[in-house]
């Protein structure tokens, strides 16, 4: 490492998790214009790397989390569970959430254990290493609205660090009403990239870091798109906000730099390339 | 190797009372700061560590959207031992964009919501009054320290339940690695609310007396509350500088919320802890077990110690005198570490009578024991498998 060089991690795998996106290969057509966005709910797969009786139990975040995690590392062609991994998300299981809150409030307020287990910030990590047997590092970060860009920052210094791939995941699930009405996340979504320390023949783009003033005082970029309603998607569900990020990785072109909101009033600033073929 | 991490000043505030000097004296003389539960509303047959005059504590009148218990007790615990003015003093010399925050919390300031559900009207809509961002949400602890320290450097908010501010050091120390900041605020606040109250009590670890860490009678853990900070900086080689000199983290990839029977998760953070310092088993002088009175927890954790230290080294929990305050256990627990470093004094392992005999380390368990200490490890596992060590060092004059 140099104070003076950037920090530089390549892109080997993503997933994609939204409303209308069913994975990264139908969100590469959205980003890129060459299909038409359907806004729709979220289709969530079956968690079938959970043992019966989790599956059964697993939460909409569970499941989001498990989905596009383990299609990023299909991509890059990594063990799931050799992986550190870093998990990024507003809230937990919203719904799980109201649930406690709403028999809190009354006077028999016997909650029931699992409830209470899956309401820790990181249960959608703690299933993910049940899942695939993931025992290096599992960090969880809660960022509201910056969570998107203080995961990518936090796996980014962590590939630094180590010298080692490592899985972000970021994902949210709405909350019903009423916390919706104060917190509207419009539908559960995931976001993950594996991010390695050198690029490989599944490396699809790079993305590099400065070491100084990554942080600046400016607005985040908007998804430039001609569907209004997949551009509102980036601002209406927190892991969301790295679609402009993967629009440049998925578009032809020169690098771009980017701005992923941060907390207020700064952006994350990272340079995002498409690793063009040899 | 590059330069370690020092803990430039520190701060923690709990049931024993604000700042350090009660929390030492507690040390010295195994004072326990439980009590029966009188929390809010709550009818829970258990003792809770709670810190005295958090309700009295106004945030000033610009951060008023994140007045909530939990922030209130960031407050408190900033405002001790001249933590805030050391914290500032970091900032006017490295400039507000090279020091970085970094802290853990399990709950935020869900208590909040808790009392806004009581108070929806009859369509159910939630009081005008509940501000989601600013106190319920996971971040609103960042959020709030971030703004009424000015920081602009990298904000981390760890959320692995048990393990949060024990993660904090090494989220902490991999950005000063990194470059992408000079100095950061760690720690971690976690305050009392009815979600892991009655939480723990449906999983029947609640203890309906004062929790008693490797007891053979041990009946669960009494949940408590804290704030506790740090200000690291590289350190100056000053003799008596206590610094950050090695972490370990893993995941049990066992259960949500039981942990590994043989340890196999906190065996491997303590490992990885022992391996970054540079320093074997052995040069361990205590060890603070994570230790919170639940038969579970204290036969896996004993498991793993045994097999890493054999019986030889001194350990002890000292949630006997705190309570298990969550998030901010690893927080807590690391600047009872530092000032057990600072004052070579080994903390006692309050509330414990008989020690559990399948439980086969040295229990530290008469307060006040005096004793040169170099090299101690602090542990914090949480729920979700999150395992995560910490070990600080003296340095003396060479």
């Amino acid at each position: 490492m140099s104070a003076l060089e950037d920090i530089v991690v390549w892109v080997d795998g993503v997933g994609l998790l939204g409303p209308g996106m069913n994975d990264w290969a139908q969100g590469q057509a959205l980003l890129r214009g060459e299909a038409a966005y359907e806004a729709a709910p979220t289709v969530l797969p079956a968690p079938e790397l959970l043992p019966p009786a989790e599956r059964r139990r697993a939460s909409r975040i569970v499941k989001a989390a498990l989905a596009v995690g383990l299609e990023a590392c299909r991509q890059a062609g990594v063990e799931p569970g050799a992986l550190p991994n870093v998990f990024a998300a507003s809230g937990g299981d919203g719904h799980n959430c109201h649930a406690l809150c709403e028999l809190l409030a009354t006077d028999d307020r016997q909650i029931s254990p699992t409830r209470f287990h899956n309401s820790v910030h990181n249960a959608a990590s703690g299933y993910w290493s049940i899942a695939t047997g993931a025992t290096p590092a599992a960090q969880v970060l809660g960022a509201y609205d910056a969570s998107f860009a203080a995961g990518l920052l936090e796996a980014m210094v962590q590939v630094d660090a180590s010298g080692q791939a490592v899985l972000l995941v970021v994902c949210d699930s709405e909350y019903p009403q009423p916390l919706h009405a104060k917190r509207p996340i419009q539908d559960t979504a995931g976001l993950a990239l594996v991010l390695a320390p050198a690029r490989s023949e599944r490396s699809i783009g790079q993305i590099r870091m400065l070491r100084r003033d990554a942080l600046q005082e400016k607005a985040p970029d908007q998804l430039s798109s001609a569907h209004p309603a997949l551009a509102a998607c980036v601002g209406s569900m927190p892991a969301m906000r790295g679609l402009p990020l993967l629009q440049i990785l998925c578009s032809p072109g020169t690098e771009r730099s980017v701005a992923l909101e941060y907390f207020s009033p700064q952006s994350l600033v990272v340079t995002v390339a498409r690793a063009e073929p040899a | 190797m590059s330069t370690p991490l020092a803990l430039a000043a520190f701060t923690a505030s709990s049931a024993l009372g604000v700042g350090l000097a009660p929390l030492l004296s507690a040390i010295r003389q195994g004072r326990s700061g439980l009590k029966p539960c009188d929390f809010e509303s709550a009818a829970i047959d258990t003792w809770i560590g709670e810190v005295p005059s958090v309700d009295e504590v106004t945030l000033p009148a610009e951060y008023r959207a994140y007045d909530c218990r939990n922030n209130r007790l960031a407050l408190l615990g900033l405002q001790a031992d001249g933590f805030e003015e050391a914290v500032r003093a970091a900032v006017t010399r490295h400039g507000a964009d090279r020091v970085a925050l970094v802290l853990g919390t399990s709950t935020s300031g869900i208590l909040s919501a808790e009392l806004a559900y009581r108070e929806r009207d009859a369509s159910g809509a939630l009081p005008e009054w509940f501000d989601y961002r600013a106190t319920h949400n996971t971040a609103s602890l960042g959020s709030f320290v971030r703004e009424y320290l000015g920081l602009r450097g990298p904000v981390t908010v760890v959320s692995t339940a048990c393990s949060s501010s024990a993660k904090a050091f090494a989220a902490a120390d991999r950005l000063v690695a990194a470059g992408l900041a000079d100095a950061a605020v760690i720690g971690g606040v976690d305050s009392l609310c009815l979600t892991t109250l009655y939480g723990f009590s449906s999983l029947e670890l609640t203890s309906p007396e004062p929790c008693r860490p490797c007891d053979e009678a041990r009946r669960g853990l009494s949940i408590g509350e804290a704030a506790a900070f740090g200000l690291l900086e590289p350190a100056s080689g000053a003799p008596g500088e206590i610094v950050l000199s090695g972490w370990g983290e893993s995941s049990d990839a066992h259960h949500m919320s039981a942990p590994h029977p043989e340890g196999r998760g906190s065996k491997s953070a303590m490992r990885a802890a022992l391996v970054r310092a540079g320093l074997q088993a052995g040069d361990i002088d205590y060890v603070n077990m994570h230790g919170t009175a639940t038969p579970a927890n204290d036969a896996s954790e004993g498991a793993a110690l045994t097999a890493i230290f054999g019986n030889k080294v001194p350990c002890s929990s000292t949630k006997g005198m705190t309570g298990h305050t969550l998030g901010a256990a690893g927080g807590l627990e690391a600047v009872i570490c530092a000032l057990a470093l600072r004052h070579g004094l080994l903390p006692a392992s309050v509330g414990t009578k008989t020690p559990d005999s399948s439980i086969p380390v040295e229990l530290v368990m008469k307060a006040g024991e005096q004793r040169v200490l170099h090299h101690v490890l602090s542990n914090s596992f949480g729920f979700g498998g999150s395992n995560c060590s910490v070990i600080l060092s003296r340095k003396d004059a060479p």
